[in-house]
């Protein structure tokens, strides 16, 4: 941005930062033990990697224990309230579209109170990242179930068991046309860092789910797939232009049967030319969404990058038809618009 | 084009002032009628203020009462303030036209009615039971019957439209016969035909005929013996447009981005009376305008703030349904210390209420409709040409104290309209935004001395990266704190702001004698019935005085003082008594309100009856 002929943040020369860059004086709240940690510390671990100035990234958050990440970025940053993130965002993009813009938001947040924003950031392709913290729980408000809570589930909202039947983020995301559709785990933090390295460079909304335990009022959530002895039996990682392999002894894979997704042991007949090649940049969502609705126990729980692919920004759209009525129109005139219409004089 | 000279074979008499209602089906083209007769009367020099009544409905059933749509206008040789209080004239198209406007017509007043649209189906639609034309219930008028339907048929027959299609002219015939009625050119009219159906050549020359045609008929038909000259208004000098609130508040909008260089960003949900502003702006991007239609009121409050955030002039239009919406977010402005502005047009509540007619009753919503204690500054114009210099002063305000403001307009300002006086660009008053880009000494809420405003640090400028959101702020360095001392400071602070704006704002100006028997206090659009009935009791040599609002807080400072020299405090109110509410409870003063709750202006005679009443 322009300001009196001054750029501000740093155009030119080599943007050198570290993670450390990125911490701030703010002593950071969650619950020991908290999943939030290791998203903060793998987010600060990729902000250096974008080579973006530290002065143009904006996080935005909604409200939730997840939602106070940006205090702890050092960036500049916009703790809003509940839900709204995606529409905040909204106004910081659209206004600016150099600045990187992420937002942080909970289960409830993004789901619950602003699924309404949530929907609309996606389906315009605003060029934003939003980082979902799914601990399928409220954290901040001590534990009620939330729209990712599985049915049944006790808690203190729903002492006989939830009779919500839960929704799966990602399959919202791709319902919207989202362009880039991840997810990761909290506890792997190398797998973390890769999918958010690649959802802050691609152009578009980038939408990634995090699986994080809130150890506190929705313990071990994800325990039975995200353990180390069972992860890479229950998990499996989605490689675009690789076969759907899994397991420790990556020995077993997903066949696509008919219109149905199957697990398949490899051997028997069954070899790799038999699996799914998994194809993150095809224009149709329909196997992303068939793949993220995959879940244990009938299949592994996939993580990864799912969809991928290119399209005209918000942002950029907006920004052109600005370009294009000041070519047609020439820059706007105070004097001449006032005057427009059919004037006549008073002498 | 040529113009139509006609010869005076008629008497034309000069009258000073006439306010006219058409009123149809809201398939009839009403509005478009009034605008383009208003329009012609502009540019004529009359003084000129208008009123569309419009139903709720985009086409409610063709004949039915609640389908009606009418538009009055009053245009004048004097110096006008209002759209009148009732026609002296109403053109009615339809029974039912007749039977929701006969009340208000003036007695004697003319009369013009289509009665070919006077069928047996349509007087039952409109409840009549037998036909007011034949009966003689309509003998206190001067009624003029006419065949309206049959004539512009006949005018345009051999144009190869459609019954329908050419049908839908009449409402021209009609306009052409109020400009032969009342002495107007035809050019106006003629030229905006002409560039309207540039591609339709059948349509352009069935509307030029069907004006014409009217014109012609009102000149040679007996019905009418005489027509009237109403003469320039002696407007001060200067260059004028005729204007709408909406069109001014737009611009008003647009002016202040352009002095104080900033882009701006405008996020809205559609809603009646609002959209019209959306629509303007959306055809302005050339002077860098972002325009956002969000998915909601709440999507619409926070993009303004976040491009508030990021450096923009973040603004919101609604009406009173979307503020309550809002109103959380509205309180994330407050903490966050962002200029943001939230236009409310407002209109009939509680709820979805009359979303086409007029009410002040969101004041006390602008004021408290808030969690916690939540001060903005609110501003409300006072005619509709006013709503250009309220917008820009909204603007101005928000700025300056890095806060949101309320603008109040409401349907009345919005849809009516008045000529304006351009002003010259030169004179505006000055918007000076200075970001803070030193590093040096930074604190987020670090305030200036005078006006208590923290710096506005955008985000891309180094050194300055900062974090603020809805928690509680410790003073000066904008982090977190739930310190009970802190947050009380903080409470004080953000009232004290606001209400610091007192001294940046001018004071009130008394109309009539500073002291006296009866004040006026009166806000937003009911500024020209207002004045008009003071006025006329001034000419009758009472002591009445009044003074309108446009800061309605803080309150300009020597509002106290003026209320002090009166005896009786009358507050007319299109609500239940809000502001009275207001100034009742901060000057303890003993003030009366005047009230009416109908979606429906202020009439002068109205406010007269109730001056003689306390006088
Ligand atoms: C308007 C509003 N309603 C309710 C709340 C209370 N509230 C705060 S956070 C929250 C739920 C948070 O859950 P989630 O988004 O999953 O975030 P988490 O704490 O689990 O990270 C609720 C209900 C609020 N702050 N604002
Ligand atoms: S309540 Fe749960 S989500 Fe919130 S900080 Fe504690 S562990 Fe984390
Ligand atoms: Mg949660």
């Amino acid at each position: 941005m322009k300001e009196n002929g001054k750029q501000i943040g740093h155009t030119a020369g080599v943007v050198d930062l570290k993670r450390q860059d990125f911490v701030t004086d703010q002593e950071v709240r969650w619950c020991p033990g908290c999943g939030d940690y290791s998203i903060l510390a793998q987010t600060q671990k990729t902000l250096p990697e974008l080579k973006i100035p530290r002065e143009n990234f904006v996080f935005v958050s909604g409200i939730g224990c997840s939602s106070r990440f940006p205090y702890y970025v050092n960036s500049y940053g916009f703790h809003g309230i509940h839900g709204r993130a995606p529409a905040i965002a909204t106004g910081v993009k659209a206004a600016r579209p150099e600045l990187s813009v992420w937002v942080i938001t909970g289960d409830g947040d993004a789901l619950s109170i602003g699924g309404n924003h949530f929907m609309h950031a996606i389906r315009r392709n605003l060029d934003i990242n939003i980082v979902l913290f799914n601990n399928r729980i409220y954290g901040l408000t001590k534990g009620q179930y939330s729209p990712t809570s599985e049915f049944g589930k006790k808690t203190k909202s729903t002492p006989q068991g939830s009779i919500d039947y839960p929704i799966n983020p990602l399959c919202v995301a791709l319902a919207n046309e989202a362009t880039f559709v991840g997810r990761s785990i909290d506890v792997d933090v190398k797998h973390l860092n890769t999918v958010l390295t690649q959802a802050a460079h691609h152009k578009g909304i980038s939408f990634v789910e995090v699986f994080q335990n809130c150890n506190i009022f929705n313990d071990g959530a994800f325990k039975h797939f995200t353990e180390r002895e069972h992860r890479e039996d229950r998990t499996i990682n989605l490689e675009h232009g690789k076969p759907l392999i899994f397991g420790k002894d990556r020995n077993k894979g997903i066949r696509l049967n008919g219109l149905r997704l199957e697990v398949v042991e490899l051997g028997n007949g069954i070899t790799e030319s038999d699996l799914l090649v998994h194809d993150a940049h095809s224009p149709d969502p329909s196997l992303a969404y068939m793949l993220a609705r995959m879940d244990y126990p009938e299949f592994p729980v996939p993580i990864g990058v799912f969809h991928a692919i290119g399209k005209p920004t918000y942002d950029e759209l907006m920004e052109a038809q600005v370009q294009d009525s000041i070519s047609r129109m020439g820059p706007g005139k105070l004097e001449k618009l006032l005057a427009s219409g059919d004037t006549w004089v008073v002498e | 084009m040529q113009s139509i000279e006609t010869e005076p074979r008629k008497g034309l008499i000069e009258i000073e002032n006439v306010t006219i209602r058409f009123a149809g089906d809201s398939g009839d083209g009403m509005q478009l009628t009034g605008m383009q007769f208003t329009n012609t009367s502009a540019i004529l020099g009359n003084d000129i203020s208008t009123l569309p009544d419009f139903p709720a409905e985009i086409r409610a059933p063709a004949g039915s009462l609640p389908g009606v749509s009418g538009f009055q206008i009053n245009f004048s040789s004097r110096d006008i303030r209002t759209p009148g209080d009732g026609p002296n004239v109403l053109v009615a198209m339809n029974p039912a036209a007749l039977k929701v406007n006969l009340g208000d017509l003036e007695k004697s007043g003319i009369l013009i009615v289509n009665s070919d649209a006077f069928s047996d189906l349509n007087l039952k639609k409109a409840g009549y039971e037998k036909n007011p034309l034949e009966d003689g219930s309509l003998s206190a008028y001067r009624l003029i019957s006419i065949p309206l339907t049959d004539l512009n048929l006949n005018a345009l027959k051999d144009l190869g439209l459609s019954k329908k299609e050419a049908d839908r002219c009449k409402n021209f015939f009609a306009l052409g016969m109020m400009y032969w009625l009342y002495d107007r050119p035809l050019e106006p009219t003629l030229n905006w035909i002409e560039s309207k159906f540039q591609k339709n050549p059948t349509i352009l020359e069935a509307n030029v005929r069907a004006l014409r045609a009217g014109y012609n008929y009102a000149d040679t038909t007996e019905l009418f013996t005489t027509h009237y000259r109403v003469r320039k208004a002696s407007l001060a000098p200067g260059k004028y447009r005729n204007i709408t609130g909406n069109e001014a508040t737009a611009l008003g909008f647009i002016a202040a981005s352009q002095v104080a260089k900033r882009p701006l960003f405008y996020a809205s949900y559609p809603i009646t009376p609002a959209s019209d502003i959306l629509h303007e702006l959306s055809r302005h991007k050339n002077f860098g305008i972002k325009t956002f239609q969000a998915e909601d009121e709440i999507a619409a409050m926070t993009a303004a703030i976040g491009a508030s955030f990021a450096g923009h002039l973040g603004l919101t239009g609604t009406s009173g349904p979307g503020v309550a919406l809002k109103s959380e977010a509205i309180g994330l402005a407050v903490m966050t210390e962002l200029p943001v502005v939230i236009a409310n047009i407002q209109r009939g509540g509680p709820s979805t209420g009359l979303p086409t007619k007029t009410e002040q009753a969101d004041l006390l919503q602008a004021m408290f409709g808030r969690n916690g204690e939540c001060p903005v500054p609110v501003l409300a114009p006072a005619t509709p040409a006013d709503c250009f210099a309220m917008a820009f002063e909204a603007f101005r305000i928000a700025v300056t104290f890095m806060t949101p403001v309320f603008y109040l307009s409401d349907g009345y300002l919005g849809n009516g309209s008045e000529p304006w006086k351009l002003p010259r660009v030169e004179d505006l008053p000055n918007i000076d935004i200075q970001f803070r880009t030193d590093p040096e000494g930074f604190h987020p809420y670090l305030r200036d001395e005078a006006t208590l405003a923290r710096p506005w640090a955008v985000p891309g400028t180094p050194g300055l990266e900062h974090r603020i959101g809805g928690l509680e702020k410790q003073h000066i360095t904008g982090n977190v704190s739930y310190n009970p001392d802190n947050h009380e400071f903080m409470v004080r602070l953000r009232a004290e702001k606001v209400a610091r704006i007192a001294n940046f704002i001018p004071e009130v100006k008394v109309f009539g004698k500073p002291e006296g028997k009866v004040l006026v206090v009166g806000w937003g659009g009911s500024y020209g019935a207002i004045t008009s009935a003071v006025e006329a009791m001034q000419e009758r040599g009472k002591s009445v005085s009044s003074v309108h609002l446009r800061h309605l807080n803080p309150f300009p400072k020597n509002l106290g003082e003026v209320l002090s020299g009166f005896e009786t405090i009358l507050v007319p109110e299109l609500n239940l008594g809000q502001l009275l509410w207001l100034l009742r409870a901060r000057y303890l003063v003993d003030a009366l309100g005047f009230n009416k709750i109908k979606g429906h202006p202020f009439k002068i005679s109205e406010l007269v009856s109730k001056l003689e009443e306390l006088v």
